[in-house]
């Protein structure tokens, strides 16, 4: 048993959906979002030579998935550390 | 030197570097040869997943297909890029730690029942084999145009190649062939950008030059520029798109979600050694996907001014046909570029609308295909470009070929034969079979290559609305639910399958008059409708778990124990 206990685990998994949730939504909302579902609001804004809605859905968006991936994989390493689940 | 010289050197350099790699990386065992030895650092297999990844489709077609297309090529780029999101957060890291070889292996024990096993095998060779088809066509055509030997010629040196490395080398030669090819092809796809933006807006980065004020003076921005050009011409705006909201919101979940469920994809998250590297390489794959990704919408803008104003002269009054560049002779004798002088003026005019169409001004017909391949003649640049994208070219379709056939040899010697037909084989044997399996696909991908049957443009929509609507869900399901049964994954996914095949079939295959937006089911496309199909999957895999016991003990406790990654061994076959 890797965990200390249970409820540990149960933490465990917890937090996990909960980081998940959190930059699914984030996922969600510049591409779904900004992209495709306000992407007329958003063009009544200039953004230097973009329209902004116009921008997020051909740069924007692939911009902040990148970071997202990279933001969940130091809080998975940090949470992981924190139960003493990671590897070494 | 001449273009075609220059040509076959760095083509020619290119090949004789992946060979050498593939004699270095030779695999020894079916551990070597179907993850490499599960011990790739996950920078090099984020960059082995972004050339896997990034096909002749991407290379060749995206930036062309965003040209014509202005803001509704959105859907590729969004779709392409945001499905790793998903693989990096909901699939990759519980699939390393579950240290199986395949696909088709995790929804076979997941779901305790060689009927899921079977299932996903012959799901992951249609996927497969409907993808490999259009590579060898593109390195086909790269080779014809840029090299002038035929394209059966062309298929022929592509095959060996990658028979070469792929039944050498397995998964080990096919990862660190692809970070070569990687390098070469994104070299090949910014070096033209870069010179392309310059000479525009004077920006040395594309992504920003993209949305910068145009170099001749006039203060103007770029996309402002284009959007009055479409307009006079009698196009859409570029910046504004053409398709339905709600057509465009499923395209791209479905692009994502079958981005995500792809097994050559998902596969490569198996050879890395740990699952914090799983995660860590997702990301590096997406850094390297995404410095494409965002280079191609500014190509096809900057690709589409300038074809315009070649076309139509800077005074919009036509380039008279006596005086046009080479390159549009040269891809005219291609048959990708077609000149009607409807008004017998002598000169070339691009505008919306059919050239067969009287009532339209259009006289030129330019492929969309072209743009990439076309873009370094149209913006005059030096020889060695030129050569330097058709070795980029052929890169991305040997990459992407090479790893969807180790997919199929994979399915073939390893799902279907050991675990079906003949569970005690040596390790040596069933090597041997996955070598020949191997060269087996690359004849029949070839075959498909030099007789491209019509349909490979719309069997793509097919091959991402199966994996949307058949892997996706039962994978995450296997992972994020752990009373889920078989009865309920397998039901899901079959229905999953039949409601989006039948979808794309009437609209694609038995009735193609009728796909047009007024008979599509709530507007959305055969090419979104996966999204619908990952949504009945999930309906009916939820429906029939509810009247069926839950998934026993055992399997259970083996979910429990991938959603952490303490204790992830090697990747092996027991």
């Amino acid at each position: 048993m890797a965990f200390k206990s249970d409820d540990d685990k149960t933490a465990y998994w917890k937090e996990n959906l909960s980081i998940l949730a959190k930059l699914l939504v984030v996922w969600f909302v510049v591409s779904f979002g900004c992209g495709i579902l306000l992407v007329d609001v958003l063009d009544q804004i200039q953004f230097f030579g973009f329209k902004l809605g116009f921008w997020f859905a051909q740069q924007g968006s692939i911009y902040v998935f990148v970071v997202l991936i990279f933001v969940y994989m130091a809080k998975m390493n940090a949470l992981d550390k924190k139960y003493g689940v990671d590897e070494e | 030197m001449d273009v075609q010289l220059l040509t076959f050197i760095i083509v020619g350099a290119s090949f004789a570097l992946y060979i050498a790699i593939a004699i270095w990386a030779r695999a020894g065992s079916t551990t070597d040869f179907y993850v490499a030895g599960g011990g790739v650092p996950p920078v090099l297999n984020g960059m082995a997943t972004a050339a896997d990844w990034m096909s002749a489709a991407s290379f060749i077609s995206m930036a062309g297909l965003i040209s014509f297309m202005g803001y509704d090529g959105a859907v590729y780029l969004m779709g392409w890029t945001g499905g790793y999101v998903l693989l990096a957060l909901c699939l990759a890291p519980y699939l390393r730690k579950f240290g199986k070889f395949t696909v088709p292996d995790f929804i076979g024990d997941r779901y305790y029942s060689q009927t899921a096993r079977t299932v996903a095998v012959f799901c992951a060779i249609f996927v497969c084999f409907t993808y490999v088809a259009g590579q060898m066509r593109g390195v086909g055509v790269v080779f014809s145009r840029f090299l002038e030997v035929d394209i059966v010629t062309g298929v022929v040196i592509g095959m060996a190649i990658v028979f070469f490395y792929t039944v050498l080398g397995g998964m080990k030669g096919i990862t660190y062939t692809q970070v070569a090819q990687y390098c070469v092809l994104i070299f090949a796809y910014i070096v033209p950008c870069v010179f392309i933006s310059m000479m525009v807006t004077g920006h040395i980065l594309p992504q920003t030059a993209f949305g910068a004020t145009l170099a001749d003076g006039s203060g103007m921005y770029m996309l402002e520029k284009l959007d009055n050009l479409s307009v006079e011409l009698g196009f859409n705006e570029y910046t504004s798109g053409t398709k339905s909201t709600i057509d465009v919101f499923f395209i791209t979940f479905a692009l994502m979600v079958g981005t995500a469920g792809l097994p050559h994809v998902i596969v490569r998250f198996f050879t890395v050694p740990k699952v914090r590297d799983a995660r860590k390489s997702a990301g590096w794959a997406l850094v390297f996907i995404a410095i494409l990704y965002t280079t191609a919408p500014a190509l096809a803008s900057f690709g589409r001014v300038n074809m315009i104003e070649t076309i139509n002269g800077k005074d919009m009054q036509g380039t008279p046909y006596a005086e046009a560049p080479t390159w549009i002779k040269n891809w005219e004798q291609t048959g990708l570029i077609t000149f009607k002088d409807k008004n017998g003026d002598g000169k070339m005019f691009y505008a919306a609308g059919s050239i067969d169409d009287p009532a339209s001004q259009n006289e030129v017909k330019v492929d969309r295909d072209i743009m990439v391949l076309a873009n370094p003649e149209i913006a005059n640049l030096p020889a060695w470009v030129i050569a330097l994208v058709a070795a980029g070219g052929v890169a991305a379709a040997l990459s992407t070929s090479a790893g969807l056939l180790l997919v199929i040899s994979t399915s073939v010697s390893h799902d279907l034969l050991k675990r079906n037909f003949a569970p005690n084989i040596t390790d040596k044997a069933e090597l041997f079979y996955a070598r020949l399996a191997a060269g087996v696909a690359i004849v029949i991908a070839g075959y498909f290559g030099i007789n491209p049957p019509g349909f490979v443009a719309q069997v793509v929509a097919f091959a991402f609305g199966l994996a949307a609507s058949s892997f996706f869900p039962a994978i995450i399901m296997g992972i994020f639910s752990k009373r889920m049964n078989d009865k309920g994954a397998i039901s899901g996914m079959i229905a999953g399958i039949a409601f989006t095949a039948a979808y794309i079939i009437y609209f694609k295959f038995v009735n193609p008059a009728a796909n047009v937006p007024a008979n599509w089911w709530f507007g959305i496309s055969p090419e979104g409708i996966g999204t619908l199909g990952m949504l009945v999957n999930f309906a009916v895999a939820y429906g029939v778990f509810k009247m069926t016991d839950e998934a026993p003990q055992e399997i259970q406790d083996l979910v429990e124990s991938i959603r952490f990654p303490k204790g992830a061994g090697e990747a092996s076959a027991h």
